[in-house]
């Protein structure tokens, strides 16, 4: 029961930090739009992307301090997996314009029928892929 | 302006790092128990994203500005075609979300908590990030042409 309860705050605050990005600074909080944005041309956007980034990776830091302990990290799947995972996602998310944050958060929120789609593609892919995985045994 | 508005990302990131991390989804574990619908299901996280959109939701509503706070201009995405691209490169990246139990935003704020695995998964993303990046544009030439900035 309780985890449903933080699963709901922690994403009101994923929404709240979304919504104050595009109050703000005008832009859409999409991870992989703002991590691919690193490496592409270097120009006014690339402060804010490596600032927001930063802000990120402080965030389990602010977890520690508020609860006292680091947040669950728990990996079974092998390391040759993960690494192919990683390839995959960083090419699919460039490839696909977004993730489950662009895609999922704001484009849910703004109505928008290619994140609609998206979400329903990259989310029953993965459903598929959990289930070959067990099925397969791998993990 | 270039200052507030790097402050503001600072702040936007952090509090989208803590949401994370209060949500369960840096936990690669629940992530794929949460995708695991035909065995011991655990939909707890789809309140993330139930809590994410509707506050995003209303602010995007409530919120009708001309213009962003602290820039000239809103920076939105401009594309509306349920294309090829959109399509293959969603399903490129669920296959990917299924096997790790990771994505982007989760990935990257793990690396605090410092677990070599992850690491791994962050380069290997970066990587593919990357490769796309080069490979697109020269396989695909009039593609990243939409992408041009005014």
């Amino acid at each position: 029961m309780l985890s449903f309860l933080s699963s709901l705050a922690g994403g009101a605050l994923i929404g709240l930090s979304a919504m104050l990005l595009l109050v703000l600074n005008g832009r859409i909080a999409g991870i992989s739009g703002i991590v691919g944005g690193l490496f592409r041309a270097i120009d006014a956007r690339l402060v804010t992307n490596a600032a927001f980034v930063i802000g990120l990776l402080l965030g389990p830091l602010l977890f520690l301090r508020m609860f006292g302990a680091w947040p669950v990290v728990r990996i079974e799947t092998p390391l040759p997996w993960l690494g192919i995972a990683g390839l995959l996602v960083g090419f699919g998310t460039r490839l696909g314009s977004g993730c489950t944050s662009g895609h999922g958060i704001l484009g849910l929120a703004r109505l928008s029928p290619r994140s609609m789609v998206a979400v329903a593609v990259f989310l029953s892919v993965a459903m598929a892929t959990v289930y070959l995985m067990r099925v397969g045994g791998v993990a | 302006m270039i200052v507030l508005r790097t402050i503001a990302a600072l702040i936007c990131g952090s509090l989208f790092g803590l949401g994370l991390s209060i949500s369960g989804m840096l936990d690669p574990d629940r992530v794929r128990g949460f995708l695991n619908v035909t065995g011991a299901w655990d939909p707890s996280l789809i309140f993330v994203l139930a809590g994410g959109v509707i506050v995003a939701t209303i602010g995007y509503r409530l919120l009708r500005l001309p213009r962003p706070l602290l820039d000239r201009r809103f920076d939105l995405p401009t594309k509306t075609a349920i294309d090829a691209p959109l399509l293959l490169g969603s399903a490129v990246f669920g296959i990917g979300w299924g096997i790790a139990g990771f994505c982007p935003g989760p990935a990257i704020a793990s690396l605090t908590i410092g677990i070599a695995p992850a690491f791994l998964f962050v380069v290997t993303m970066l990587v593919g990030m990357i490769a796309h990046d080069h490979l697109i544009p020269r396989l695909f030439p009039t593609e990243p042409m939409k992408r041009a900035r005014p």
